[in-house]
Parts: structure tokens; C-alpha cells; sequence
């Protein structure tokens, strides 16, 4: 098919679609109206669940079921990025230099390293109280690990980053939710149904297995992040193509091993200010 | 006028199809893909809004005291915003070994398969 043809077909369906929608939308129930069947309905079962955050309430006590399946699919996607993202046969891992960081970069990202990774902690954990829970307070906390990386670098965050342990940890919240499901069971009732006991209302132990389930997915989600990251920097500043096509480290090619000697990507920060230039930044396109 | 987001999240989904189908770059093609998929965020909040309505957590205010927007919408947005990215990150890892294999992230001259 010729672009030209191409684009008509694609006219041709954008024109339907877009008038379908703009028939359509005169059905759909006036925005902002007061009639929401659903939401009444949750909250209230949310409040006799004694979940002070109904959101939390819908996703892991009414709904919790399909819960599991969008976590099912972000595990598999994770494991396919690892997959993918491997390194093959003709590829291999050149060490990361160490690079220098202005003063107030380092300073800055170490102090909100802490910090960063305390409110990842404190969103999962207040998940069935305030807004937030294991899905927001898992990517706070992984992109608070990756700060090191930015007041450091690469290798500093190696140092503390096991991706084996990570990838153990991506699989037990994952176990953990499903076993957390099997509960219910036990108890003879349906398959993640909530069968411990609720707590008072407003407190961090209430709302019997949301929290549970909550810090389940909040270990899954955390360690997916950083999981993926790994690959995604590994890819990035490490693994660089041998043999001839050298593309992604020019002057490195032949003679495996000499790590020492991979240009410092594109970044062409050569101000001269902070010790050697930081190694793989935005770098090997 | 009371179908305006309606018609925005449509909008956005059109937008995002046309940057899939015209585009010449698997990342730009995967930022298109990522489009389409906020069209859904917008048409799903834009369902649980209620006027006047307040987030529905009682953290701070008493249950029954004031209208909450629907939170079921919210829960769907909050597993489809996560399951998004993710899903985002296998198709760029994708996309990684596509330009690693074949020289080329356009989609036009990926016409051949290759072992």
C-alpha cells in the first residue's frame, strides 16, 4: 500500500470513529451530574469495610480480584523487559567509570534520598487512609533508590542495588498477593474475600487485608521499577555491541576488555569543573 | 457545555491513533501509543466527576458530610496508569533491540523479516 493510499484509509477511519464519538457523547450521562450508582455503592461498602480511602477499598478489597490480573500483567511485562533486554551473545559489559558531580547536584539528590524513599514507605503503608497506596508509593520509592545515581554514579548505585534480590523481591509481592488471596479460601468464603478482622476506623491497622494486599503490591511495584531501570541503564551505559558494528562505542572496537577506554556519550559537558566526566549520561544513541 | 471532556478524551485518542498510524519513528510511535492510552484516563475521571464533588477519602472529613466523585473510575485509572508504563517499558526495550538489529527504529523500512 502507497503512503498516499495509506493516509486515505487512515482519513477515511478517523473521520468514522471521530463521528461515532461525537454521536455517542450527547448519550453519555452529563458530566459533573449527581447520579453515580457505583461510586455511592463503593464508598459505602468502603466505610462498612472500615477503609478510609474508598479508592484503595475498590482496588483491593471490591475489586481486588482484578487487581490481580492488571499485577499479573505488569509482572509479565517486567519479565519480558528482562527478557528483551538482555545481553547476547555478541554484546559485552564494559565497566562504568566513575563520574564527578557538581557540589550542589550531590548534595541536593543525598538529601532527598532519605526523604524520598521515607515517603514512598509512608504512601504504601497510609495506602487505606490518605490518597496514595502500594502502586503510587512503590514508584516513589524506587525513583528515590535511583537518586543515588544522580548524586553519584552508576556504580555507587550498583553497589547497594542487587537486581537479583530485586527481582526476588519483584516475585514475592507478586506470591504475596496471590497467597494473601488464598485466605479467603481458608477461612471458606470466595478467593480474596476480606476475612480479617477490620479494625478501627482511621487506623494504620484497619481495613482487615487492604494493607496487606496494599504492601504486597507495594514490594511488587517498587522492585518492578527498579527492575526495569537496571535494564533500561544496563543497556544504556554498560552492554555495548562487539566486533565490527561498533556504532553505540567507536574506538573501543576489537580487544574485549579494555572497558577503560569508552567515550563519554554525547553529553559534552567539558567545563573541566568537577573532576572526570560523567560516563553514560543520556548517552550511546 | 456538559460533553466537553467527553469529546477531549476522543480527541486525544484520534490525535494519538493518527501519530501511531503517520509516524516514522517506533519511539515517537510508542509516545503516540501513550497518548491514546490518557484518552482514557480523561474519559474515565470525566465519567466519576460529580460538581462540587471531593476526593473520596475520608482522611480528613467526616462520611456523609459532603459528595464524592466516584471512586471506581479513580481505582481503574490508578491500575491503568501502572500497567500503562510498564507496558511502555516492554515496547521501548522493543524498540532497543529493533534499532540494535536492523539499524533503524522507521517503521517503513522494517519491511523484511530477519533472523
Amino acid at each position: 500500500m502507497s503512503p498516499r493510499t495509506r493516509l486515505w484509509v487512515l482519513a477515511c477511519g478517523v473521520a468514522g470513529v471521530a463521528a461515532l464519538l461525537a454521536v455517542t457523547v450527547w448519550r453519555l450521562p452529563p458530566f459533573g451530574g449527581a447520579r453515580h450508582p457505583y461510586g455511592e455503592r463503593a464508598v459505602e461498602a468502603a466505610l462498612a469495610s472500615r477503609v478510609a480511602n474508598a479508592v484503595a477499598s475498590v482496588n483491593f478489597d471490591q475489586r481486588a480480584f482484578d487487581t490481580l490480573g492488571e499485577q499479573a500483567i505488569l509482572f509479565g511485562s517486567v519479565l519480558g523487559t528482562v527478557v528483551v533486554l538482555r545481553q547476547t551473545r555478541d554484546e559485552r559489559r564494559v565497566e562504568p567509570e566513575p563520574a564527578g558531580v557538581a557540589g550542589p547536584v550531590r548534595r541536593y539528590a543525598l538529601i532527598a534520598l532519605p526523604v524520598v524513599l521515607l515517603t514512598g514507605v509512608y504512601v504504601v503503608a497510609h495506602g487505606q487512609l490518605s490518597p496514595g497506596g502500594g502502586f503510587q508509593g512503590g514508584v516513589v520509592a524506587a525513583t528515590g533508590l535511583h537518586l543515588l545515581y544522580v548524586a553519584v554514579d552508576y556504580r555507587a548505585l550498583k553497589r547497594v542495588r542487587s537486581v537479583h534480590l530485586f527481582t526476588l523481591a519483584d516475585a514475592a509481592g507478586e506470591a504475596g498477593y496471590l497467597l494473601l488471596g488464598t485466605g479467603g479460601l481458608l477461612a471458606g468464603t470466595a478467593y480474596l474475600t476480606d476475612v480479617l478482622p477490620l479494625g478501627t476506623f482511621g487506623t494504620l491497622a484497619s481495613g482487615g487485608t487492604v494493607p496487606l494486599l496494599n504492601a504486597a503490591i507495594g514490594v511488587e511495584v517498587a522492585a518492578a521499577v527498579v527492575v526495569l531501570l537496571a535494564r533500561f541503564l544496563d543497556q544504556a551505559i554498560e552492554i555495548v555491541t562487539s566486533g565490527e558494528e561498533g556504532d553505540r562505542a567507536p574506538g573501543t572496537d576489537g580487544a574485549p576488555g579494555t572497558g577503560g577506554a569508552r567515550p563519554a556519550g554525547g553529553t559534552g559537558r567539558a567545563d573541566g569543573a568537577d573532576g572526570p566526566h560523567r560516563t553514560g549520561r543520556g548517552g550511546a544513541g | 457545555m456538559s460533553v466537553l471532556p467527553y469529546l477531549v478524551a476522543g480527541w486525544l485518542f484520534l490525535a494519538g491513533c493518527v501519530g501511531m498510524a503517520t509516524s516514522r519513528n517506533l519511539i515517537h510511535a510508542v509516545g503516540s501509543l501513550a497518548v491514546c492510552q490518557s484518552s482514557t484516563y480523561v474519559l474515565l475521571l470525566a465519567v466519576g466527576y460529580r460538581r462540587g464533588g471531593t476526593a473520596p477519602v475520608h482522611s480528613d472529613i467526616r462520611p456523609g458530610s459532603r459528595p464524592l466523585v466516584d471512586p471506581v473510575v479513580q481505582a481503574l485509572t490508578l491500575t491503568d496508569v501502572v500497567v500503562g508504563a510498564t507496558v511502555t517499558a516492554l515496547l521501548l526495550a522493543l524498540v532497543v533491540q529493533v534499532a540494535k538489529r536492523h539499524g533503524t527504529v522507521d517503521p517503513d523500512e522494517l519491511r523484511e523479516l530477519r533472523g
